[in-house]
């Protein structure tokens, strides 16, 4: 109903926050990403203070404690080695974290100034810009990171370089587009009326009205590059046991399912519920973030 | 004779064809050898249908797209010729107007910072001083300072174009082009922005090409009218003659066309619709819907012929 | 004589983040078979939702309906279930809208988008669907009906390769193939250009008069209303503040609004007579102003008309005003 939002003129100065606040909490969906983003951000960020094991973040060896099920000193049982895994998968949330939100920033970083640049600029620089683009994006992405890990030698640190370089033609792609629609905007040339240079019409108006929909892919991002980093991890290629990596975990559990299943279980549901987290908390930030949905 | 504040001599844009893979898109003349002037301090109306290329020609005429051939003469001086940054200054003396205001506002600017964004573009004023600007010319457009925070989704059609105008006045043009002003707002609304377009043109001496398909708006704002027909002016006089007593068969049918409140019953309809640009008919285009229509009309594009009193009208037939 | 269309006290509202929007406050209007009623109002005079009303295409939530009935023929439309709307959804009310681009499949010709739509009337008619062939001649009837040249041929365009005025025509086509009683018709040339608006202008009058439509079309202009209806019901806010045969309303309007928005439509005929605007704008609907709903932006308004909602009377035979301060 526009005409209704036409209408409501008299606006409080806060109503903008109060009213994504109440986009929020009107879906549940989006409640229960922010829940659960918020619920692994508080546990990386306290991880080494509240863990129950602190001994075994770095892999202790504890033989006789070993494939421990469930139990009430060790809620999610241990490990091969004795180490209790509560302790190793709220760990993992520390590096999955980091190493998601590292990855999605940093390809932020490289593609979006390339994607706004191709978006105006347009000519022989958008088409050099898009077609290097488009010959990332023609190869699968898991199997190039793949590629660049075996030449540069597994390792988390190698394995972020490797997603890195897969991940930012994505944001050339979406940067490219919203630029080339915030171009034609009219508000676009009501600035180039009054005078304004091509620097001050990106950074005044390009760049504030790109954010959003950059913003919603990051968070969605941070889900998809936690998967990639696991998925890393679990061939071998990511980061190295014992670090506490929850893809390294899955593939050591591996071996010891079915008898011993939580073993695998623990970080397996941590994946899943931090991707699910992120994509739904994506999903709502998409309804909250645009000026323009102020209706009911 | 004084010279006018714009002059534009042969006047035209095509938009070039293009081949693709499936199909081509053919060359499109948008406006073609257009010659018109306007005074100081008058306003100048162009009428005509979705089309015609009156849009496209108050962007020529602003230099914002480039132009196919002719000239543009702005104070005496030729803009043709001149590139994005030599442009920048002579801008602050020509300003536009869009259609739609809501998309002529950044949605993440408050009305302050948007009418304050042509002072900080040209640095006419900073701090206080730039504050106080942006106020006065908002109160000037009707607008009380408690507006001055508000941002585009919190303003009605009519506040945002009022937003609009003290935008394009904060720079103290020579020129307002204005495409389509009214049309997005209500009648009520429009009528008032008419008022404050009055008001400001009797205040600064400014010089209105008001572009509409609202020929009664037209009628009440501008002493001449062009009325364009794909591309070509087909007739141009003072706004009683052109409107009051129209000579082109065109210019007969759009005002026959104008449903009216007294009349009860549906308009008389001119036949056919506006001609695609992209395959106009040869010879005059409207001959295809024309009822005085000959063979030399299908032959020849007749030319644009001055009568008295700077009338200028390209048809024949109606001498 | 026993009315098509009758809504009685109908109140609909949106509830949204700021508050519950009184869209609808007491509609009531009568439409007798045959019969051609225009409303007139502004952006947010809730003429568009009125519309949708009549065939449940108000999404609910956020809509609401707070109280009243419409009774179409002897069925409340507000009651029935979606299943019986869909029964009467252009076979009994048949609807056109404003941009007739959007509401084609460019994706598929025109002539198998009209066969699915009189195909799919006569399941709603509880009727065997006839055979694509049959419904393709029937297609092209219409198309003829409605002033198209060549059907034939039309039938097999795509949307994009039709002007404007020739999609209205064809969703015009579209709107006839249930043979409706009643076509509702919401700003139909509002984004046409004026020579073709004039012909569909025509072309509807032409309808309402060969097939005893009864016709209710929406429109912010009084002009095209002017062209089609020998009724008018003035909108402000959410309400009907006048009722009136055409003619009259133009000549003398009784209600305030209605003198304002006419006084605010410029006049080609009449360039001397300034076009004059309503001080103030539309107020909200979450919290409208009391009583009468116009009182803020009326040079006549009293405390009365700040305290007590007039209600529509009946000042002269056939027409209605609500307001206070009305003489005949």
């Amino acid at each position: 109903m526009s005409a209704i939002a036409e209408e409501t003129v008299a606006a409080p100065p806060r109503r903008r926050l109060r009213l994504a606040l109440w986009l929020l909490t009107r879906s549940f969906s989006s409640m229960l990403g922010l829940f659960l983003v918020t619920a692994i951000v508080a546990l990386a960020l306290l991880g080494p203070w509240i863990v129950p094991y602190p001994d075994d973040v770095q892999g202790g060896i504890n033989l006789a404690n070993k494939l421990q099920p469930p139990s009430f000193a060790h809620w999610l049982g241990t490990d091969e080695v004795g180490n209790d895994i509560l302790t190793r998968v709220i760990i993992g949330a520390r590096i999955s974290l980091l190493v998601g939100i590292g990855i999605t920033v940093a390809a932020a970083i490289i593609g979006v100034p390339l994607g706004i640049l191709a978006g105006l600029a347009g000519g022989r620089l958008r088409e050099v810009i898009m077609r290097f683009t488009d010959l990332f994006l023609s190869v699968p992405g898991l199997v190039l990171a793949i590629a660049l890990v075996a030449a540069l030698g597994p390792g988390i640190v190698n394995a972020m370089i490797a997603l890195i370089l897969v991940w930012w033609p994505g944001y050339v792609r979406l940067a490219e587009a919203k630029a080339l629609s915030i171009r034609d905007e009219a508000y676009i040339e009501a600035a180039r009326v009054a005078g304004a240079s091509r620097a001050r019409i990106l950074r005044r108006h390009v760049l504030p009205n790109s954010i959003s929909p950059l913003i919603v892919k990051m968070s969605m991002d941070i889900g998809q590059a936690i998967l990639a980093v696991a998925s890393l991890g679990f061939i071998g290629l990511g980061a190295k046991p014992p670090t506490p990596e929850w893809g390294a975990m899955i593939s050591i559990a591996r071996g010891y399912m079915p008898d011993w299943w939580w073993y695998a279980v623990a970080p397996g549901v941590f994946i899943y519920l931090a991707v699910l987290g992120f994509n739904l908390l994506g999903d709502g930030l998409r309804d909250i973030l645009d000026p323009r949905s102020n209706r009911g | 004779m004084t010279e006018p504040l714009l002059r534009a001599e042969g006047l035209s844009r095509s938009f070039e064809g293009r081949r693709r893979l499936f199909h081509e898109t053919p060359r499109v003349r948008a406006v073609a050898e257009l010659n018109l002037t306007l005074d100081r301090g008058t306003a100048l109306g162009i009428v005509g249908e979705s089309g015609c290329g009156k849009s496209t020609l108050a962007r020529l005429l602003l230099r914002l797209i480039p132009l196919s051939d002719g000239r543009i003469i702005f104070d005496g001086r030729d803009i043709t010729a001149l590139d994005e940054s030599a442009m920048r200054p002579l801008r602050r003396r020509m300003q536009l107007i869009h259609q739609n205001p809501s998309a002529a506002l950044d949605p993440r600017l408050s009305a302050e910072d948007a009418v304050a964004e042509p002072l900080r573009i040209h640095g006419v004023a900073s701090g206080q001083a730039l504050r106080d600007r942006v106020a006065a010319l908002l109160a000037e457009v009707g607008l009380p300072s408690a507006f001055l925070h508000r941002f585009p989704h919190e303003l009605s059609g009519g506040q945002k174009q009022r937003v609009c105008i003290a935008r394009a006045l904060a720079l103290e043009p020579d020129l307002l082009v204005l495409d389509e002003p009214t049309s997005a707002l209500d009648v009520s609304v429009q009528a008032q922005i008419l008022d404050v377009l009055d008001a400001l043109r009797a205040r600064r001496g400014l010089a209105y090409l008001f572009i509409s398909h609202n020929l009664a708006v037209v009628r009440q704002v501008c002493e001449r009218v062009a009325v364009m027909y794909l591309g070509r002016i087909v007739e141009e006089g003072s706004a009683a003659e052109v409107l009051g007593t129209p000579r082109h068969p065109y210019t007969r049918a759009l005002l026959e066309s104008v449903p009216r409140l007294g009349a009860n019953q549906a308009p008389p309809a001119a036949p056919g619709e506006p001609p695609n640009p992209a395959s106009p008919p040869s010879g005059c285009a409207f001959h295809p819907r024309c009822a005085l229509a000959v063979a030399a009309c299908r032959a020849a594009m007749p030319p644009l012929v001055t009568l008295g009193d700077g009338h200028r009208l390209r048809c024949p037939r109606v001498g | 004589m026993s009315a098509l269309l009758e809504i009685r006290d109908y109140r609909l509202a949106f509830d949204t983040f700021d508050g519950t929007a009184q869209v609808l406050d007491g509609i009531d209007l009568t439409l007798s078979a045959g019969e051609t009623l225009g409303i007139v109002g502004e952006t947010g005079c809730g003429k568009s939702v009125l519309a949708r009303s009549l065939l449940q295409l108000n999404p609910m939530p956020p809509a609401r309906v707070v109280s009243g009935q419409i009774h179409f023929r002897d069925e409340d439309i507000l009651r029935l279930p979606e299943r019986a709307m869909r029964r009467l959804r252009g076979r009994a009310i048949a609807m056109i809208f404003q941009d007739p681009a959007s509401y084609l499949n460019p994706l598929l010709a025109i002539g198998t988008q009209m066969e699915d739509a009189i195909r799919g009337q006569d399941i709603a008619a509880s009727l065997r669907k006839r055979p694509r062939a049959a419904a393709r001649a029937r297609a092209a009837e219409l198309l003829a009906a409605v002033g198209l040249p060549e059907p034939a041929r039309l039938l097999d365009s795509h949307p994009h390769m039709l002007s404007g005025g020739m999609r209205q025509r064809v969703l015009i086509a579209m709107a006839l193939a249930g043979d409706p009683a009643l076509l509702v018709a919401d700003e139909p040339t509002t984004a046409l250009d004026v020579t073709v608006q004039a012909q569909v202008l025509a072309l509807i009058a032409r309808l309402v008069a060969e097939r005893g439509l009864a016709l209710m079309l929406i429109s912010h202009d009084l002009g095209v209303v002017a062209a089609s209806c020998a009724r008018v019901a003035v909108m402000y806010a959410g309400t009907v503040v006048e009722e009136a045969p055409t003619g009259e309303l133009l000549a003398r309007p009784l209600h305030p609004y209605a003198r304002g928005l006419i006084a605010a439509v410029p006049d080609l005929d009449h360039p001397e007579r300034r076009p004059q605007g309503i001080a103030g704008s539309i107020p909200g609907l979450i919290a409208p102003p009391s009583g009468c709903r116009f009182h803020p932006r009326c040079s006549a308004a009293t405390d009365r008309c700040r305290r007590e909602k007039p209600l529509r009377r009946e000042l002269l035979p056939g027409r209605s005003v609500a307001c206070h301060h009305a003489t005949p």
